[in-house]
């Protein structure tokens, strides 16, 4: 069948912001929908609220919605836009969910708007436990013995019946939010109660545990005509138990036999048949190892974070296809774009390993539960491909960026064996390397079989690193050895350390040996046809692939690999669209990334892309393969940036700012001299060595100070400390951080926030306008809560952070973009901090002023000016609205992670809130970023006592709008002098009903908790912290987020009511224009 | 111990020789089929070949014997990136390197498979010779060219069955004429509810009709059709007397049988990914093929025959129908290895025919 010609506009629907289980998987399969209807002539609407991505670009979809993913948006949207049908299958669960309730609440049949692709028919029986089960059972396809379960009576009752172990997973969750394994009644009774809270629908799925089964996925096709096709194998690595977002999977499955292939190939396709879906689809199973026995574990019906896996893994472009798919075609009229010869429908053969590593955010969340089961817990992953699963699996460890060239994780060595067998049988996120050490201790792979349940088939492979590794140790570096040692996969560092050697010289004796890497291609087809993807990866082979034209210019971004708190998906954003704009001139952009889930690594985003780790080898030996006229490190985050020096010493050129710029804004004291020289304040601070400086330091400058390492990611390890006893605490723990560079105490100014991203060419600053935080400063800035343009601050000041903007980057000499954080303390402007590169509000700024802040620095970086594109220095004009950017938490996924803002970032993703009316934007913003504070109920309130003046006044605000107020004693003391009735509640210590109960029975609809600095694990205020992310009630720790909220529940206008206003991004910015 | 393939272009491809086999002759083909190792070593279609693995990691689940796709290795030589130390499976019996050191035939690893391939894709199918000696080329290059011009014959000689076995019980009886055929094709057959004789190659139709059978099967097998005159007679004297249903180089067979004419493609289908069109409803089969040789679609025109399936991939000639004789035949394998296929129901049409 081909293109649906009735199609002439298609609503869209996004996954919204970035959390745990749902990553930027969405935005490459969002980009590549939108780009495939819109090349069929179709108009696209888009609704999304996450500023940071691609998708949400104006010249991605026609009309760009950056609004709440709520059916009042939807509805407002359809109303507005009239399209001819929906596709909710490339936006992840956010997508599917919306598509289910628009459906439930008769929207879709109201407005006459098909569901296009996926028929809501397939989505319910794949979604609905349920439906689901009688699904399956109807198909003679074996799932595990299980109930559904609305209580937990109901849950014990079965297990009764059936025994023990089980696993609990809540109906309509991400990433098995809540769900959890069993071995006992007990651990039944909380799971299945924080389980079924978690569920929207109050339901979850009480199963019989396969644990250590086999967990195979296969991604699947099929179109309107009932071809089907499977796209890829994947085996976890970790067998059944652990969520496959938090497994190493590797692709093709590499332990079935060709019948057991056929089987589980058979029933995806089977499966796939009787929902009737059409375009792309995952099929997650569990294979007895021993038998032939299998179950079908999950049905996802849409694209997903596997289908990223998959998409990369072989070349196929899952998401266009299924997006084609859904406006008509069938398979067989879809060009095969990788070979341009031949159609998608086939199967993609591939002649590589790949294996996908998760990352996990415990670096961030040291006192984090790193405990793995099926509640996922990894922000994001990394890819690697080779010809050896060995050398597959080294590659994937480099580009983890966790400081590990290999497997051997030092810690681990003071571990007993007792140790590490106990931490294998509760499988953690440092597994990997516990096995790894073990082996190094001579345990057998059946022990470690015994235990892990990992096949023994990868066990070997870990074998043969971690032998390789010691037997290098009393070898000669000779050629034979070195090539077998590339081969395998090791690093020049690894190498290095092991023979206690320098990585140059490894890296030396390598070339003057002539054994450096080959590039093959990643064709779809294992070189049956001649393919046009500019898709690579390195291996030590006999043929390289890569060809150069010496007549093209080309150049080198280096990207921002896996999505981890501090480092999300706008630097992927930053690096695309530096790719573009090298297009647009006419050079040849190459890329360097290892994130499978990003639009920079869809094959027809650059002029070649490289698959491989962003550390310095693998970069260096890209760039003695083409030899580019340069490298660009500023759009790929901390990642990026960090090469810079490495590459500047081997002599590759940075384009744009210099390296030695670079390390003028970075290294603290040479920061210092020049905003001295300068004469711009920052406030007082020292870099100290050991904890008797730093005391003093701390007693000169006057607490509270804000102490932390130099050399900072995401705010890593920063803290604001009140008193000595902290600082030294602190200390402790931060100088094992990091022992090679010293610890900054600053004196802690409280005040405004304010932070600009300017672009310079060395001769003009242009500031697309200035954002405010809401929170005062010392919440990170990735956390906080960023109006634009800044709404609060006064004309001085304003002038003041464009001078002092403008001389900062001039007098650094920046040829692209800078971002200054700045603090207003009382009436004097202080700067923060300078990052001479891309930041994270780039995306969001970029979109809220349609200036093409990359597109700009990529030009100035070969030599035009601002004023050849048009523009000038100094600060752009305000357009007359608001956009309000909110952060977003992962913390219902993360357990014993403290919730409380600090300057350690802790949200994953943001999204943003647009209008003309600022506290309607706040408005937007908020619910976009899940904050659903209802309009009346139960606010819970336990303030610390330095915080009363200035919360008691808010709270009474709240208690003249109609709400409910229950706080502990102080605190209600306080409000009941203001007149406010109020209803005093227990703190813990107190016996119960405590404030904690009152949580868990479901009586309090949104909680303020204000806290004492310092970190008191464990205390009252973390507890109620803990309750409230686990029982989804809106929990705020800042006084300024209370304020905004107050103000746009107040103010703001909801986007159901009459007023209530919904424009595409297009509209605000035309609107600018005029 | 180093090992080197030779091709007969001149062209050499080093590796490491896995076992004690040092020579070995054949033409030298590509398989990008990524987990039925054990099907592709087994497989008579293969006899005379020297495989390459586009796959790196071959052998991780070991060897059985239940996996066969015949009694032993029909493979000459195996060309691999990597042959699994280590393979893991409850179900194996042996491991690769055993198994091909058993059946005498040479594995060489730690090639650049992936180049390889591309030089076959580039240049077509040739022959080559595996070998742990390079110290007279121009004698391996003229041995390897032998060994291509060797496999342009009669093969199917060498892998025919060389007596007459009956399979299954049933009310219909198949005649299957056994070019070099899989055990798992014979088992869809007795599977559904049919009485197989399985006759050698040579047996004539005369010798056949003498079986009464209800139906004609043509099996799969090695090499060139047009060197099978004598099952191309049998073949033309059956059509019309009884239904015939005909796979792989039974259906090249087949064309020849009515004046059609094949030719060698470039570098053959080699795969389990192949999408093959049904030009009757549009429907798009996956397909798992092995075969170098094609039916010329021009020649077929004039024969009565109608062309039913099309590669996706090349636009070749995967089914043809006679338009007045009970016979078809399609080019892959309809019964895939675990029993499903959603393209089993050709069997199911021959079998209703007869």
């Amino acid at each position: 069948m081909p293109l649906n010609k009735d199609l002439k506009k298609v609503l869209v629907i996004g996954s919204g912001p970035i959390i745990i289980g749902q990553a930027a998987e969405f935005d490459y399969a969002g980009t590549q929908a939108c780009r495939a209807i819109k090349e069929e002539g179709i108009r696209v609407i888009l609704l999304n609220s996450n500023p940071a991505t691609i998708m949400t670009d104006v010249d991605i979809a026609d009309a760009v919605y950056m609004e709440p993913i709520t059916i009042d948006s939807v509805v407002k949207i359809i109303d507005k836009e009239k399209p001819d049908g929906i596709i909710a299958n490339l936006g992840g669960q956010i997508g599917l969910n919306m598509a289910l309730a628009l459906d439930k609440a008769g929207i879709l049949e109201e407005k006459g708007v098909p569901v296009l692709g996926m028929p809501l028919d397939a989505i319910y029986r794949a979604e609905d436990r349920e439906m689901f089960k009688d699904t399956m059972q109807e198909m003679n396809e074996p799932i595990p013995e299980s109930a559904i379960v609305h209580s937990v009576q109901e849950a014990i009752d079965f297990a009764n019946q059936i025994g023990y172990p089980l696993i609990v997973r809540p109906a309509y969750t991400l990433g098995g939010t809540g769900g959890g394994n069993c071995t006992d009644e007990e651990e039944l009774h909380n799971i299945v109660n924080r389980g079924l809270k978690s569920s929207p629908i109050h339901q979850a799925l009480i199963e019989r545990s396969v644990a250590g089964y086999k967990e195979i996925e296969f991604e699947v096709m099929r179109d309107s005509n009932d071809n089907c096709i499977t796209i890829c194998s994947m085996e976890n690595l970790d067998p059944v138990g652990i969520h496959t977002g938090d497994s190493i999977v590797a692709a093709p499955a590499q332990t079935l036999t060709d019948e057991e292939y056929q089987m589980l190939r058979s029933a995806s396709i089977k499966i796939i048949r009787v929902l009737k879906i059409a375009g792309g689809c995952n099929i997650q199973f569990a294979l007895d190892p021993f038998s032939k026995k299998y179950y079908v574990i999950e049905v996802n019906p849409r694209v997903s974070r596997s289908s990223a896996l998959a998409s990369k893994a072989t070349g196929y472009p899952i998401a266009r296809v299924t997006t084609k798919i859904a406006i008509g075609y069938t398979l067989d009229e879809i060009p095969n774009t990788v070979t341009g010869t031949t159609t998608a429908c086939f199967e993609p053969a591939i002649d590589y390993v790949v294996l996908k590593v998760p990352r996990w955010p415990f670096d961030k969340f040291v006192l984090g539960d790193r405990k793995l089961g099926t509640q996922m817990k990894a922000t994001g992953e990394v890819m690697a491909i080779d010809r050896s699963f060995e050398a597959a699996f080294l590659k994937s460890i480099r580009s983890l960026e966790i400081g590990l060239n290999g497997l051997l994780l030092p810690e681990l060595q003071e571990a007993s064996d007792e140790g590490l067998r106990t931490r294998l049988q509760y499988a953690d996120d440092e597994r990997i390397f516990i096995i790894a050490e073990a082996f190094t201790r001579g345990f057998t792979i059946d022990e470690i079989w015994d235990i892990t349940q990992i096949d023994k088939y990868f066990l070997k492979k870990l074998k043969n690193i971690i032998d390789f590794a010691l037997t290098l140790k009393d070898k000669t570096l000779d050629g034979e050895t070195l090539t077998a040692a590339k081969k395998m996969g090791f690093s020049d560092s690894e190498i290095a350390d092991l023979k206690d050697i320098r990585e140059e010289d490894v890296r030396r004796l390598r070339r003057e040996k002539g054994i450096i890497p080959t590039y093959k291609q990643v064709d779809t087809c294992a070189a049956e046809f001649d393919a046009q993807t500019p898709y690579f990866y390195s291996c030590y082979e006999q043929e390289n692939e890569a060809t150069h034209d010496p007549n093209v210019r080309k150049v080198l971004v280096i990207g921002s690999g896996p999505i981890r708190i501090g480092q999300g998906v706008e630097f992927d954003y930053c690096s695309v669209h530096a790719v573009w704009a090298l297009r647009d001139a006419g050079i040849k952009a190459i890329i360097v990334n290892n994130n499978p889930e990003t639009v920079s690594t869809d094959f027809d985003t650059s002029d070649r892309l490289y698959f491989e780790p962003l550390v310095f080898e693998d970069v260096m030996n890209i760039l003695e393969e083409e030899n580019p006229e340069g490298v660009i490190v500023q759009f790929g985050g901390q990642t990026a940036i960090n090469l810079a020096g490495p590459l500047c010493r081997a002599g590759i050129k940075i384009l744009g700012t210099s390296n030695e710029s670079i390390d003028r804004a970075e290294d603290r004291e040479r920061f210092d001299a020049m905003v001295a020289d300068l004469g711009i304040p920052r406030p007082p601070g020292k870099s100290v060595y050991s904890v008797e400086d730093a005391v003093k330091a701390a007693e000169i400058i006057g607490y509270p100070v804000l102490v932390r390492p130099s050399y900072v990611l995401g705010g890593r390890a920063m803290e604001i400390v009140d008193n000595i006893d902290e600082l030294k605490q602190y200390m402790q723990t931060a100088a094992r951080v990091n022992k090679e560079h010293p610890v900054l105490v600053d004196k802690y100014l409280m005040g405004k926030e304010i932070e600009v991203d300017a672009v310079c060419d060395g001769q003009e600053v242009l500031i697309p306008g200035i954002m405010q935080h809401i929170e005062r400063a010392g919440v990170h800035s990735g956390d906080s809560t960023a109006v634009f343009p800044a709404h609060d601050i006064c004309q001085e000041i304003r002038d003041k952070v464009v001078d002092y903007t403008t001389r900062l980057a001039l007098e650094l000499d920046v040829r692209g973009l800078i971002n200054i954080q700045f603090v207003e303390h009382e009436n004097e402007l202080y700067v923060l901090e300078v990052n001479p590169r891309s930041s994270r509000t780039i995306p969001f700024i970029s979109k809220t002023t349609g200036i093409p802040m990359v597109k700009l620095a990529t030009e100035i970086m070969f030599g035009k000016t601002l004023r050849d594109m048009g523009y000038q220095g100094g600060l752009y004009p305000e357009m007359g609205f608001y956009a309000v950017k909110v952060p977003v938490f992962s913390f219902n996924k993360l357990h014993q992670v403290d919730i409380n803002l600090g300057p350690e970032m802790k949200s994953t993703g943001e999204v943003m809130g647009i209008d003309y009316s600022l506290q309607s934007a706040i408005y937007k913003g908020l619910l976009a970023a899940g904050v659903e504070i209802p309009e009346q109920g139960n606010i819970v309130a336990t303030i610390a006592e330095r915080d009363k003046p200035e919360a008691i006044p808010l709270l009474v605000e709240f208690a003249r709008m109609g709400f409910k107020i229950t706080a502990t004693e102080g605190t209600a003391k306080a409000l009941h002098e203001q007149g406010i009735e109020v209803e005093t509640v227990k703190k813990i210590k107190e016996g119960s009903p405590n404030i904690v109960d009152l949580i868990r029975e479901g009586r309090v609809d949104f909680i303020v908790n204000t806290l004492t600095h310092g970190k008191k694990p464990y205390s009252d205020g973390f507890q109620i912290r803990r309750a409230a992310v686990e029982l989804n009630v809106p929990c705020l720790t800042s006084l300024d987020t209370l304020k905004v909220v107050m103000q746009g529940f107040q103010t703001g206008s909801r986007i159901g009511s009459e007023n209530g206003q919904i424009r595409p991004l297009q509209e605000y910015l035309a609107g600018m224009i005029n | 111990m180093k090992g080197y393939l030779v091709l007969e272009n001149g062209r050499v491809f080093p590796g490491r020789l896995l076992n004690d086999c040092r020579m070995a002759g054949g033409e030298v083909v590509f398989s990008t089929a990524m987990i039925s190792y054990q099907d592709i070593i087994t497989d008579p279609s293969y006899y005379g070949q020297i495989v390459v693995m586009t796959y790196p990691l071959v052998g991780n689940v070991g060897f059985n014997e239940k996996s066969f796709a015949s009694r032993s290795a029909m493979v000459k030589g195996l060309i691999l990136r990597e042959a699994t130390d280590f393979p893991s499976h409850y179900e194996m019996e042996t491991d690769l390197i055993t198994f091909l050191n058993k059946s005498e035939i040479p594995v060489l690893t730690e090639v650049d498979t992936r180049a390889l391939t591309r030089e076959l894709r580039n240049n077509g199918t040739m022959g080559g010779i595996i070998t742990d000696n390079l110290s007279s080329m121009d004698r391996l290059i003229q041995k390897s060219k032998k060994e291509a011009r060797d496999l342009s014959g009669d093969v199917v000689r060498f892998v025919t069955r060389k007596n007459i076995m009956s399979f299954g019980q049933g009310e219909k009886r198949i005649v299957m004429i056994d070019l070099g055929t899989k055990r798992g094709v014979v088992d869809s057959l007795t599977g559904r509810g049919c009485q197989l004789i399985v006759v050698p190659a040579s047996t004539t139709a005369s010798e056949i009709m003498e079986l009464k059978p209800d139906g004609v099967f043509l099996s799969d097998g090695p090499g060139d059709p047009q060197a099978l005159k004598y099952v191309v007679d049998a073949c033309r004297t059956l059509l019309g007397k009884v239904p015939i249903f005909a796979i792989g180089l039974g259906h090249q067979i087949l064309a020849l049988s009515m004046g059609a004419k094949t030719s060698r493609l470039r570098y053959g289908h080699r795969g389990t990914n192949h999408p093959v069109k049904d030009l009757k409803n549009g429907r798009v089969y996956i397909t798992t093929q092995n075969h170098g040789f094609a039916i010329d679609e021009e020649s077929l025109a004039d024969n009565g025959w109608e062309v039913t399936l099309r590669s996706l991939n090349d636009d070749s000639v995967e089914g043809i129908r006679h338009l007045e004789y009970p016979a078809f035949s399609v080019q892959f394998d309809p019964e895939g290895f675990s029993g499903y296929s959603e393209t089993g129901f050709f069997l199911d049409d021959f079998v209703k025919m007869l």
